[in-house]
């Protein structure tokens, strides 16, 4: 490494924040672009599980709440495109790279909702394993990136709530709601396991390494065990994996070993919704491009 | 274009940088800068400058290192204590 990269990496281990004009290492404006972009993709794809329930939300108001939800998350790629275009790749090649499968997006975004339970488990709890994640991400050494997370950050915590609003709905209900929500539970407890990534060291985390994120994976995945798993139980939810326990004596959390091969596979386009995803994404793409062309023609 | 958006707070407070958008003019700017920085009437109000617009200045030489121009080039201690003695005023904490 030289000695500019050098002082560079031991600049942002120390703290030290970086703004776009600043001289970056290679290294560390392509890590970056790879990890930002990559969150500007989860918002854009996570829009697709939300919206299919838009027409089918069970009350007016889930839907005006779902509504909102949606618009907050495209709202948010928005914001992450324009810092990923900063950094020299252009919107449109992020899009690109996103419909034809080269670039990823967070595994839980590959799998499909199958009843109004899922609505409520994704908002509750894949919302909160991302603010876990965003909340570390505020100290991101690259700070037009942390400053935009503050927003986003805000944004998320009516999510949360609002997920939590509609599982409490549920388990308040009857018995075939209460059902839904358990059974929804027992499928998105292994996605939920995944979402925070592998248990790699943090100092062998290149992401971690150049203060990109804050922590390190299994860090944020016990930070969500922590908030999460009593609010779980509590509502007399069964978590699906009976070695789930808090070592008392380490302060850890201990659970079965989640396929790490099978993220692999998810967030490589293998997922079950995946390409049905990516299809929706390309059309769509397609179907409004003469809004584009349209828009910059007047404006020119 | 980019445009730059700065937002207030509440009445009172300073600007602060929230990001940036991309509009091909100010109409579009201003929709843009509503739906993307406005969703929740979370600012009482938005400031949008191109990008262009804005010139920065980031260095600040100091060769001479001019302390008495700041409170950290002053030591007052010493001069302040010699005048307690002298007037019979130094506090009994002091006088040891």
């Amino acid at each position: 490494m030289d000695t500019r990269t050098q002082e560079f990496l031991e600049y942002v281990q120390s703290g030290g924040q970086v703004e776009t004009g600043d001289w970056m290492p290679d290294e560390y404006r392509s890590k970056l672009v790879k990890f930002i972009e990559m969150h500007g993709n989860s918002e854009l794809m996570g829009v697709l599980p939300e919206r299919d329930w838009i027409l089918r939300a069970p009350t007016l108001q889930r839907k005006l709440a779902l509504t909102a939800k949606i618009q907050d998350e495209v709202g948010h790629a928005q914001l992450i495109y324009r810092v990923v275009e900063d950094l020299g790749k252009p919107r449109t090649a992020c899009l690109d790279d996103l419909v034809s499968g080269k670039a990823k997006f967070h595994n839980v975004f590959h799998y499909p909702t199958r009843t109004w339970g899922d609505v409520g488990v994704i908002a509750w709890l894949v919302d909160a394993a991302a603010i876990v994640s965003q909340k570390a991400l505020l100290k991101c050494s690259y700070a037009p990136y942390a400053r935009i997370m503050k927003k986003i950050c805000w944004e998320e915590s009516f999510h949360i709530l609002h997920g939590r609003d509609v599982i409490l709905a549920m388990v308040t209900g009857t018995q075939e709601q209460f059902e839904l929500v358990q059974e929804a539970l027992d499928r998105w407890w292994e996605p939920l396991m995944h979402f925070h990534g592998n248990p790699i060291p943090a100092d062998e985390d290149p992401m971690f390494v150049w203060r990109i994120k804050s922590q390190g994976n299994e860090e944020a995945r016990q930070q969500f065990l922590d908030g999460y798993v009593p609010q779980i139980r509590e509502l007399g939810l069964e978590i699906p994996d009976p070695a789930l326990r808090k070592d008392e004596e380490t302060a850890r959390w201990l659970f079965t070993e989640p396929d790490w091969e099978k993220l692999r596979a998810v967030v490589t386009g293998n997922g079950p919704a995946s390409a049905e995803r990516l299809a929706f994404r390309r059309l769509s793409r397609e179907d409004v491009a003469w809004v584009e062309r349209v828009v910059l023609a007047e404006a020119a | 274009m980019i445009y730059e958006v700065f937002r207030q707070e509440r009445k009172g407070q300073p600007f602060q940088h929230a990001g940036s958008l991309t509009a091909p003019n100010e109409r579009f700017a201003e929709i843009y800068a509503r739906e993307q920085y406005g969703r929740r009437q979370e600012s009482v109000a938005l400031w949008l400058v191109p990008r262009e617009a804005v010139s920065e200045i980031d260095d600040f030489p100091d060769e001479f290192d001019l302390k008495y121009r700041r409170v950290d080039g002053y030591s007052i201690k010493t001069r302040l204590r010699e005048a307690r003695e002298r007037a019979g005023t130094l506090a009994s904490d002091e006088s040891a």
